[in-house]
Order: C-alpha cells, then structure tokens, then sequence
C-alpha cells in the first residue's frame, strides 16, 4: 500500500470507484431480460465480487493473520452446511406444508374464502 | 502502575494475559471475526428462507420485487458502499496518527449511516401506504398475494434487522469520533477504531447481497 502519511491511500479511492461500477453494472443488467436463472446467477455474482474487495481491502483480509482467516472461513463453511442439509429436506419433498401460496388473500378475502 | 505512570502515558502497555500490544490487538480482531461468522447464520436463516421461496414461487417473488423502491434501494446501496469507503480511510488515518482526520471520517461515516436509515424509513412509509406491511396493513390482490406477503413479511425482517445493526453501528462510530475529538487514540492504539471498522464493512457486506436479492428482482420481466 502507499505509505503517504497525509491524505488517503489510492488503493481505498480505486476500491470505492470498483464498487460504485459494479453497483452501476449489476442495476442495469436487472433490466436486460436473460434466459432462465441468469439474471439472478449474474447479480450475485458481481455481490460476490463486491463483498470480496470489501474483505480484501477494507477488511484487510488477505493480509490478516491465518487464524483470523479461518474465522472468516468458518462463518461460510457453516452458511454453506446450512443451505447444503436444508436443501436434502426441500428438494426431495413432495409436499410442501406451506399449502398453497396461489390462493387469492389480502385479510377479507382469506376470511370469505375459508 | 503508579511507577511506570510517565512511560504508560506515551506507550501504551497489554492487559496482564497478553505478552505484547500487538497480540492484544490481534485477539481482539479475531473476537471480531468470530463474532461476525456466528452473524452470517443469523442472516443466513432468513436468506435460507429467501431462497424457499423464491425457488418455489418465482413468478409471485419477481411481481413483488416490482414493487420495491429500487431508486432508494440503490441510492442507499451507494450511501453503505461509500461509507464503508470513509471507514477505511478512517482506520487508515488513525494507524499513521491523524487525529483530525480520524475525528472527521468517523463523522462522515456515521452521517452515511444515519443518510441511509433516514431513506430506509421514507421507504417503509411508502411501504405502509401501499398496504404492504405483512400483520399490520397488507392488502393486495391477484394470483401472487400469498407470496408478495411472504416476500414482504421477509422483507421487513431482514431489512429491519440490518436496519437494527446499522444503528448499534453508527452509536458505536459516533462514540469512537466523540473519544477520538479527545485524543484517545494513537498510531499505537486504535483498536476499538479498527475493530468497529470490521463490524461496519460486515453490515455493508450483507447489504451487498439485500440489495440485488430484494430491489432487482422481477426487473427484467413485464
């Protein structure tokens, strides 16, 4: 990093500028209609880059010390664990206790309907 | 103590269990960490839940997005994106002993947070006048009023909730700017400044993901 004592380090103002331009790219893709899950898979996408230069640079993550690294790992190894063991439940249901979303509602209608 | 007392006044000395200050600073980062990996499951539960829904009901997921506000949503993203920026710079200043600087970044940040609750509360008037507020005033018709209720009642919970800890955030920064006007920190102690930057980025990290999850979906579709 540049070591100038006064004013501020050019790596923080090109990481806020990276940001910015991915903030600015993922709205206007919102808008381009893709096929299938492309619009989502490309939004979070650029949200994982975006998170990943905030870890790097702001959190300093890269630099920091090998235990600090694996606290950092550990909260996603656990995310990852709790998406993974939930997915063996919903993806293999065939009945959905939820029941039935595409019924009309608002509070009057659920009352005459039922 | 009270012998050392002129030398603890320049050089600041470790708490008895650590050998150095810089192993102090280090375990009071990784604390930090640790606490900030036990905070992505208590996002991860409602996005867990985000996904459900999504996945089993995508047309009525997409309808509701239609009906967020993405011009406040985004121009809040670009509020927590850039006060993640002065939060940085602010722990930069305060490592090469920058008072003034320190003072005055750690306010701007803080600003930027109060900036983006303000947006986040005209936005959730504009919710509550649209009858969208799941429990309280939720009125919508149509094949997908089920899943828009579903969507906002996890709308509200995980913008709320990181509503919730942008406020424990700026108190925390608006202290930190407050002890920094009084020069309680140094080149050589400014843990608490870096150890609340780490909890600021995290909060604009779990944004980063709010943001197209809950303003840009449905936007390419009718």
């Amino acid at each position: 990093m540049t070591t100038r004592t006064t004013g501020l380090p050019r790596s923080y103002l090109f990481t806020w500028a990276a940001l910015v331009g991915l903030l600015a790219a993922t709205m206007a893709l919102a808008y381009v209609p893709m096929p299938g899950p492309l619009n989502l898979v490309l939004a979070l996408g650029i949200s994982a880059v975006k998170a990943l230069l905030v870890l790097a640079l702001f959190m300093k993550l890269f630099r920091a010390p090998a235990l600090t690294r694996a606290a950092a790992a550990a909260g996603l190894f656990w995310l990852a664990v709790l998406f993974a063991l939930s997915a063996t439940d919903y993806l293999t249901r065939k009945v959905e206790p939820a029941g039935d979303l595409s019924a009309p509602t608002g509070r009057e209608y659920q009352q005459g309907d039922r | 103590m009270s012998d050392a007392a002129p030398a603890s006044q320049s050089a600041p000395q470790p708490e008895p269990q650590y050998a150095t200050v810089e192993q102090q600073a280090e375990a009071a980062s990784f604390g930090m960490w640790v606490f900030l990996a036990t905070e992505v499951l208590f996002f991860g539960g409602m996005l867990l839940a985000y996904t459900w829904l999504r996945a089993n009901h995508p047309d009525g997921v997409a309808e509701a997005g239609r009906h967020t506000t993405v011009v406040i949503g985004s121009v809040n993203t670009l509020v927590l994106l850039t006060s993640s920026f002065t939060m940085a710079w602010a722990v930069h200043a305060a490592e090469h002993g920058r008072q003034k600087a320190l003072t005055r970044l750690l306010s701007a940040t803080a600003l930027l947070g109060l900036l983006f609750l303000g947006l986040k509360g005209y936005e959730y008037h504009g919710e509550w006048t649209e009858h969208l507020v799941p429990g309280l005033n939720f009125h919508q018709d149509g094949p997908h009023a089920r899943t828009i209720e579903l969507f906002y009642f996890l709308y509200f919970l995980l913008t709320g909730l990181h509503g919730i800890h942008v406020t424990i955030g700026i108190v925390l920064i608006a202290l930190l700017a407050v002890r920094a006007r009084r020069g309680a920190f140094s080149a050589r102690y400014y843990t608490p400044v870096e150890v609340t930057g780490l909890y600021w980025h995290f909060v604009d990290i779990v944004w980063i993901f709010l943001y197209p999850l809950i303003y840009l979906v449905g936007r390419s579709g009718p």
